[in-house]
């Protein structure tokens, strides 16, 4: 399977690393966005790759399924310029090298320094259970859920408080704004709702 | 060379074959939903529906897809051209993608993965792709309002149909759909001395949930009475509204197509699959596909009647539902079946 797997590893690399260069390069950027899109897709097709099934769909769950369409939603609402955006973009480009850069040296690091000073695998990764033995999602589970609770639970709090934060920023209360009630109508009877009144004729109310 | 042949090209035949008779099958199936969608609709409102293209308007479908194979596909000038082709193609390729995982019998599956569940949940997260970018590639502000509208519902009831979702794989212990099914053959029905009956299958045992998938199902396909993104008296067709012959085939294929993926998802997962309702001669006869295409039909038909009964909702009940509803309920409903799990220990061996 060896050659096989090869051929797909190099069709999704390309796709990934093709469909982010479109990202920055498309002159719409709604199309970035779907380029974007489809680098995340490829992304996931890696992982398949790599024996990460439940991560591979997950990406796809999350950030294709939900994430990639609020940007989506954002990018199609705003009346943007796309001229006078990419103006400066050019400007930009040094300082998104240099986060590239450090990107790439840290992946390096985390990578390979285990295997100059093998004493820092142990520190750094629980050993894990080779994937024929256990499936993916309870190998995550069994880590994610007992040794690293805390910083678990401590991720979803932060994200948590964030998401009140924007909440609390941009919500206005409007006065005299007519608001449904379901209970209150759902309460509603002949005897509450309707008043019957004997009209004089030739008088009205 | 024979080894190449026999690992590689003779498996990847296989498949082929295998997803094309399935393919084909289902296009058929779908075609006759389509009509029987149209006839109950019709019967609801004492009228006769489709019934002069062929016996009883059999062939009506196959009328309609030469109607619009035949037409002119009119793009609109001032549209996305790329995009605007795209939308229709995604919408159909990822709603027939899904049906890979589907098991209709014991072992009749394409792949037998064991994450189906979640392949299946991430494929129709993607479906909402094929309306948003028809919508905006269309540069129609009706097209726009559709689109915009469908990515807010999509996503609102993605999150209640995970948390049913979840709800059930917590009682399986696995996310292999064939072993969904299985796990349904012993239950509630077991406990009270009916073993192998259909009180063992989930709609029982998870009863509060089989009514919010049902629901959410509705809701995440665009059905009536959310079908707010194509809400015809106010948005004309929405998102659909510059698609004209082929594409919109496309398009309607896809929606039926996703529909019956629903369908075929609420059987599996709350229905019992291919299990025969009761354990004794006659019903075990009849082989397990069968039950399944009954099984499947009858969700459908409640779908179809869910249409012709009720009124559409407006936008902003349609998003309380989903958030202040589905959600608490939901989410509320995984906190439970977790905890009587863990105390009374029914949950799956090594979970």
């Amino acid at each position: 399977m060896l050659g096989l797997q090869a051929l797909f590893f190099y069709i999704f690399a390309f796709i990934a690393v093709g469909g982010a260069l479109m990202v920055v390069l498309a002159r719409n950027p709604v199309h970035s966005v779907l380029f974007l899109i489809l680098t995340f897709v490829a992304a996931a097709g890696l992982f398949l790759l790599a024996g990460a099934e439940f991560l591979a769909l997950i990406l796809i769950v999350v950030y294709v399924g939900a994430v990639a369409i609020l940007f989506l939603f954002v990018v199609m609402m705003l009346d943007l310029d796309f001229g006078q955006m990419k103006k400066g973009a050019l400007k930009y480009a040094p300082f998104g090298l240099i986060i590239g850069l450090v990107l790439l040296a840290e992946l390096i690091i985390a990578g390979t320094g285990s295997a100059y000073h093998p004493e820092l695998a142990k520190a750094t990764a629980l050993p894990m259970q080779p994937l024929y033995e256990m499936s993916n999602i309870r190998a995550l589970g069994s880590v994610l859920y007992t040794r690293y609770i805390l910083f678990f639970q401590l991720a979803g709090l932060i994200l948590f408080v964030a998401m009140v934060g924007a909440i609390v920023l941009t919500l206005r209360h409007k006065q005299g704004l007519k608001r449904q009630s379901i209970p209150a109508q759902v309460a509603r009877n002949p005897a509450t709702a309707i008043e019957i009144r004997k009209v004089e004729s030739g008088r009205g109310i | 060379m024979t080894d190449f042949f026999s690992t590689y090209v003779w498996p990847a035949l296989i498949i082929l074959g295998q997803s094309v008779l399935f393919l084909v099958v289902l296009l058929v199936l779908i075609a006759y939903i389509l009509l029987a969608d149209r006839k109950i609709w019709a019967a609801v409102q004492l009228r006769r529906g489709p019934n002069v293209v062929g016996p009883w308007g059999l062939f009506q479908s196959f009328a309609d897809l030469l109607k619009f194979v035949l037409k002119e596909p009119v793009v609109p000038a001032s549209s996305d051209k790329i995009v605007f082709l795209l939308a229709p193609l995604i919408a159909v390729t990822l709603a027939l993608a899904t049906f890979a995982v589907i098991p209709v019998a014991n072992g009749w599956v394409i792949a037998d993965i064991n994450i189906g569940v979640l392949y299946v949940f991430a494929i129709s997260s993607l479906e909402v792709y094929g309306v948003i970018m028809g919508g905006w590639a269309s540069n129609s502000k009706y097209a726009f309002l559709g689109a915009l509208r469908s990515a807010a519902q999509m996503v609102s009831y993605e999150v209640s149909i995970g948390f049913v979702i979840v709800t059930v794989l917590l009682c399986v212990g696995s996310l292999n759909l064939t072993d969904i099914v299985i796990s349904q053959s012993a239950g509630l029905g077991t406990m009270i001395g009916l073993p192998n009956s259909f009180l063992d299958w989930h709609w029982l045992s998870l009863f509060p949930m089989f009514i919010v998938f049902f629901i959410s199902a509705l809701a995440e396909t665009n059905r009536p009475p959310f079908d707010l993104p194509e809400a015809e008296s106010e948005l004309v067709a929405g998102f659909m509204v510059e698609y004209g012959s082929t594409p919109y085939m496309m398009f309607m294929l896809g929606e039926y197509a996703a529909i019956t993926l629903m369908c075929c998802l609420t059987t599996i997962l709350f229905l019992g699959g291919w299990l025969p309702p009761f354990d004794f001669v006659p019903f075990t006869w009849v082989p397990g596909v069968i039950w399944f295409v009954l099984k499947a039909g009858l969700v459908f038909f409640m779908f179809a009647m869910v249409k012709a009964f009720v009124p559409r909702y407006r936008y902003d009940q349609l998003m309380r539902l989903g958030w202040k509803v589905f959600l608490p309920l939901s989410l509320a409903m995984v906190v439970i079946v977790a905890f009587v799990l863990q105390i009374s220990g029914w949950g799956a061996p090594g979970a």
